[in-house]
């Protein structure tokens, strides 16, 4: 019989970690999306591979350089240092950062094609109605938009509860830290612990159905709702 | 008319599309002003100007109120215009229910008296039952009237209307017209109507400005202006004619037609329901009328006007030749009839400055009071 605990606690570091990304990820992704969807400037799909690149690149490569960054000789060494310590990498505000980059692409894309999906006459009525560009973009696009905001936000919860290899590369494997789902599940497999295995696996595999399920429902109600 | 509290005064130039735009023209602070053009004049574009969504040089003063001076460095942002938008099409903001989006301008408009309260439009726009719906369920009639009405509750001091009818079928259509001369006689608010509708133009409409081009061609109140046939490019063959006002003098329930006077003269139309003494506007298109040299009988148009002919435009590349003619006996107000008939008939007929003419008018359609 598993030791309950034991497994509790990759889970719920895991869950806490989706959950600091995602609500970091929607600050981040918000205004970049916003940008990328009114800007007319010609550099702007630069930008926006830039953002996507983590969907091409093998989160071992997406790693080696985020441990660089993160490490003691990087920006956030430097930033660490602030803080007394002497390194971001291998902590869990490193695999924040880290797994920001890394679902960046899946929270920006859809709020983006939402922002986009509004077209100009809306935020033209809400002008000739008084309403200043920050109003405008509070009460009339993040509304029209919330479609983008729910896709996005799950996600880049669900992405950030499924990442392997990236986490290897700048969080290694310690308890109650950087000891996530994904990790621990390699490591049962690896120590030939398979009980354990099963059960976090199992219950990954449930985790997403629901999540999907959940997403598509929730679509289609808002989608359909009516003030 | 020459203070600048009473005045729109709009100056506008730029490059459009690929043509250059160079358009001024002053409208009064009260009435509606029409901005009248065919499609690619340029009348869209300098609506948008006026209310900031578009950028054009130039300079515009609203009721002595800077909105854009170029050579002063003024540029009001859309939001701080006090202007209300009519869109082509209605625009209403989805997420929000009809109530919601009635409120929306007015809640962030600044004045503390307004020229309309929420309930007094709500009734002149016939949006009791609607309010709690949402905006998707709603016809096209009833959307564009929760739209002027949101517009209306910003409490604007200038109505900008960008072709509102256009998008809509004929019944909704007939409703915003009714709606819109129900606003004219009920509301202080000055109004700019672009429109390429000679007949929509003719009901609604106190002033016009001609637009072609690129240019305002002429401007100025409606009647004197259709009756101009140098404007012939710009008006279109096929919609220009005259606007009227006649006295209602009966019905005729048997027939069921009301019989008018106009300039002196007797004209019957179908009936229409106005008061004996009551003064009516009547459109009276170019086309619907044909001239004869003498008095003519057998004919099946009852409407047949006594007067003479006062200008003669020939154009040699077409068959026709438009043609103004003077109605009236000499005692009342005369009135002023548009007629397009062939160059051929202009010489058979021996029509020339002067000569005596009978215009037969086939059709008469009924504008309003």
């Amino acid at each position: 019989m598993p030791d309950l605990a034991e497994l509790w606690s990759p889970v719920r570091l895991t869950l806490i970690l989706a959950t600091v990304t995602t609500l970091v990820l929607l600050v981040v992704s918000t205004p970049i999306a916003w940008w990328l969807a009114r800007s007319s400037a010609r550099w702007k799909e630069a930008v926006a591979a830039v953002v996507a690149l983590p969907l091409v690149l093998p989160p071992t490569v997406l790693g080696f350089y985020l441990l660089i960054l993160l490490g003691p000789e990087g920006p956030g060494g430097w930033l660490a240092a602030l803080g007394g310590a002497r390194s971001l990498a291998f902590t869990f505000t490193g695999l924040v950062i880290g797994s920001v980059v890394y679902s960046l692409p899946f929270v920006v894309q859809p709020i983006r094609n939402a922002f986009e999906a509004i077209g100009d006459r809306p935020l033209e009525v809400a002008a000739t109605l008084r309403a200043g560009p920050w109003d405008t973009f509070w009460t009339v696009a993040v509304p029209l938009a919330r479609r983008g905001f729910l896709t996005g936000a799950v996600l880049g919860f669900a992405h950030t509860m499924g990442e392997f290899g990236m986490i290897l590369m700048i969080g290694g494997n310690i308890p109650g830290e950087t000891r996530v789902l994904s990790i621990a599940i390699y490591d049962y497999v690896e120590t030939l612990r398979w009980a354990e295995a099963h059960v976090l696996a199992g219950g990954m595999v449930v985790f997403a159905f629901a999540v999907i399920l959940a997403m598509l429902v929730l679509e289609k109600r808002i989608g359909r709702a009516r003030p | 008319m020459s203070n600048a509290a009473d005045i729109i005064d709009a100056r506008f130039a730029g490059t459009v599309g690929g043509f250059a735009l160079d358009i001024g023209f002053t409208a009064p602070m009260r009435g509606i002003t029409a901005l009248f053009g065919p499609s690619g004049s340029g009348k869209t574009t300098v609506l948008r100007a006026m209310a900031g969504l578009s950028r054009l040089s130039g300079r515009l003063t609203v009721g002595g109120e800077a909105w854009q001076d170029d050579g002063a460095g003024i540029l009001l942002p859309p939001h701080r215009r006090a202007v209300g938008y009519v869109f082509q099409e209605a625009s209403l903001f989805p997420h929000l229910s009809v109530r919601g989006n009635l409120l929306f301008g007015a809640r962030r408009s600044a004045k503390q008296a307004p020229a309309i309260g929420f309930d007094e439009a709500v009734a002149l726009l016939g949006l009791e039952s609607l309010l709690e719906r949402g905006s998707e369920s709603l016809s096209g009639g009833e959307r564009q009237r929760v739209a002027i009405g949101r517009a209306l509750l910003s409490e604007p001091r200038l109505l900008l209307m960008d072709e509102p009818l256009s998008a809509l079928d004929e019944a909704s259509r007939a409703d915003i017209l009714a709606t819109f001369e129900r606003l004219h006689d009920a509301l202080p608010i000055p109004a700019i109507y672009v429109s390429h509708d000679l007949a929509e133009v003719a009901r609604l409409a106190d002033r016009m400005v001609v637009l072609s081009k690129g240019r305002a061609v002429a401007e100025g109140p409606v009647a004197p202006i259709m009756e101009r046939l140098d404007l012939e490019p710009s008006t279109g063959r096929f919609e220009a004619g005259v606007v009227l006002t006649a006295t209602v003098i009966e019905h005729d329930p048997s027939y069921q037609l009301t019989r008018l006077d106009l300039a002196g003269q007797p004209v019957s139309i179908p009936r229409v329901e106005v008061g004996a003494g009551e003064r009516v506007r009547l459109r009276i298109r170019a086309r619907d009328v044909a001239l004869a040299n003498r008095p003519v009988e057998g004919i099946s148009i009852r409407n047949r006007l006594a007067g003479r002919v006062v200008e003669i435009v020939s154009t040699a590349s077409t068959p026709y030749a438009e043609t103004l003619i003077e109605i009236g006996d000499g005692t009342d107000p005369v009135a002023r009839l548009r007629a397009r008939v062939t160059r051929e008939a202009v010489d058979d007929l021996g029509l020339e400055i002067g000569a005596r003419v009978f215009a037969l008018v086939k059709t008469i359609s009924f504008d309003g009071r």
